[in-house]
């Protein structure tokens, strides 16, 4: 789950921010691999139970709600609200030196699971708990696309 | 149930110097500290049939326990380390009861040690699996998002906030062995550079050197003891257990369920408690423990620490010697040595006593108000 370390956390320092940022990702495997290669295509993808019915985030071998192993990728509607969020100003790793001060925040998606991910497109200081946010993958290496969200824009898009 | 009810109690504690201490390794923590303690009690390693232990923050080792007896030189009948992060404190102290009830031990040490402040400190900064890409690392930013929504469903205020890093910081003024001692007002506390918004680098414990112990016993061994005894009352458990982002209500503690087990067993409620000592790691952490144990509604723990409303002669005193915000980093035993030493009357004379303090409450968690637990002691025989 979201304990496993991703990445060491003391980057050499001739690295570029992009570089170092990418250093950063996760390791795919084989049973998230269906999750990184939606993002990479622009789409936010998560499992559903097909016995309960249920999405949920991160992936497993089995539902977290009803223990079922009948699980299937789908894609998501990528709509959520901010449930919370920071304004980070320390700088913890150097992949984020050029965007200080940053947006973190906990979205809920609509689909219900909740994905810890940035709010960009608009000042960290304008973010506001319960605003509605769509996903916006972006590229980190031509490989892998992380999943970020920016403002909803129109009621039309919801 | 037989209840615990004046059967147990906390005999000894003692505690290696707070701050940074480079002469000490992580090991040494945990030995000057058990050693310490059992001075405290009247008592020698060759008293002790029970070692137990909370992993040390920066290093997480294998078999800490064993390793602790070894560096005492006890053989001990009770060995064991239990992880719950801060929680641990006081679930040591359970877990000695239980050994102790069941006829497998008789006088058990409990410790912590680490020293992240001059040795390894990676783990307080580690990023958090999928969320490092996000820019998420170490506890005081799943903290703060904490904060952050309470502040949204509850209106409590940076000021609010402050406050409780204020009014901690005024105890540590008066504690000698604090690590932070220097008062601080609300201006400082705004003046302090942003960590991670809503959280100002005074919104955050430090990163100590520090270890600790506590010996447990029954009542008829303390009896004949050095000090004087402190009952066990309650002991309460509540885990919200799932990972911070995705439990329902991230405004909500352990401290509910694990409050309402320890008041139970206790015979007591909120009402009685003379003093508490709650675990401080952020700001946000002490009002939100105050609403779950039912000292104010939910929502209105900011509003509990205005008007120095929990300073040492007001309401409620809330962490007498400073906690984790101002005495030291260290997770969780300070509340416990603390409270005990309130009990003790060990203050008596100075304006650090809580005076006429009967009462006293300790909680205890952590990860991301992962776990919780909670303890009431007494000074009153039966």
């Amino acid at each position: 789950m979201s304990e496993r370390q991703s990445a060491p956390s003391q980057p050499s320092a001739h690295k570029t921010p992009s570089e170092l940022k990418a250093e950063l990702m996760p390791a795919v495997t084989a049973l998230d691999a269906p999750f990184w290669d939606g993002l990479r295509e622009g789409e936010l993808r998560l499992q559903q139970c097909a016995a309960c019915r249920s999405y949920q985030y991160p992936p497993e071998t089995f539902c977290y709600e009803c223990g079922s192993m009948d699980l299937a990728w789908k894609a998501a509607s990528g709509r959520g609200t901010v449930y919370s969020f920071i304004t980070v100003h320390q700088r913890f790793h150097a992949a984020f030196t050029e965007e200080m001060p940053y947006n973190v925040s906990i979205v809920q998606l609509e689909e219900g699971p909740r994905i810890v991910s940035n709010v960009l497109g608009i000042p960290p200081h304008d973010v506001q708990v319960d605003m509605a946010v769509q996903a916006s993958p972006r590229a980190i290496t031509p490989e892998q696309s992380a999943l970020y969200f920016e403002p909803a824009t129109t009621e039309g898009d919801r | 149930m037989k209840g615990l009810k004046h059967r147990y109690c906390i005999v000894g504690v003692g505690h290696t110097n707070y701050g940074r201490n480079p002469g000490l390794s992580q090991m040494g923590h945990n030995v000057v500290a058990i050693r310490a303690a059992l001075e405290d009690a009247g008592l020698t390693t060759k008293d002790v049939d029970g070692v137990l232990t909370k992993t040390p923050t920066s290093t997480f080792p294998h078999l800490w326990a064993p390793q602790v007896a070894e560096a005492l030189r006890i053989v001990p009948k009770v060995c064991a380390t239990i992880d719950q992060a801060g929680a641990s404190n006081i679930a040591l102290i359970q877990f000695a009861i239980s050994a102790i009830e069941l006829g497998q031990a008789e006088v058990v040490v409990c410790s912590y040690g680490d020293n992240p402040a001059t040795g390894d400190r990676a783990s307080y900064a580690a990023p958090r699996g999928d969320a490092a890409v996000a820019g998420l690392f170490g506890a005081p930013m799943a903290y703060a998002m904490a904060a952050r929504r309470h502040m949204a469903m509850y209106g409590t205020t940076q000021d609010q906030l402050g406050n409780v890093a204020v009014a901690h910081r005024y105890h540590a003024s008066m504690n000698p062995g604090a690590q932070f001692r220097e008062p601080i007002s609300l201006e400082d506390y705004h003046n302090s550079r942003w960590l991670a918004e809503p959280f100002h680098l005074l919104d955050c414990c430090p990163v100590s050197d520090s270890g600790a112990a506590w010996v447990v016993t029954t009542a008829e061994r303390a009896a004949s003891l050095k000090q004087k005894p402190v009952y066990i009352e309650g002991i309460g458990q509540g885990h919200p257990a799932w990972d911070f982002h995705r439990r329902e209500d991230i405004t909500l503690s352990g401290a509910k369920v694990s409050g309402e087990v320890a008041f139970k067993q206790a015979g007591l409620g909120p009402e009685d408690i003379d003093f508490c000592e709650l675990y401080d790691c952020f700001t946000i952490v002490p009002l939100i423990t105050l609403e779950d144990y039912g000292f104010v509604k939910k929502g209105e723990g900011g509003s509990f620490y205005e008007d120095q409303r929990t300073y040492i002669g007001g309401e409620l005193p809330i962490n007498t010697s400073g906690g984790l915000l101002s005495e030291t980093g260290m997770p969780g035993p300070q509340h416990i040595i603390e409270a005990v030493r309130q009990l003790r009357g060990a203050y008596q004379g100075t304006e650090r006593q809580v005076e006429g303090a009967e009462v006293g409450l300790v909680s205890q968690q952590g990860g991301i108000m992962t776990t919780h637990s909670t303890m009431i002691l007494t000074n009153q025989p039966a």
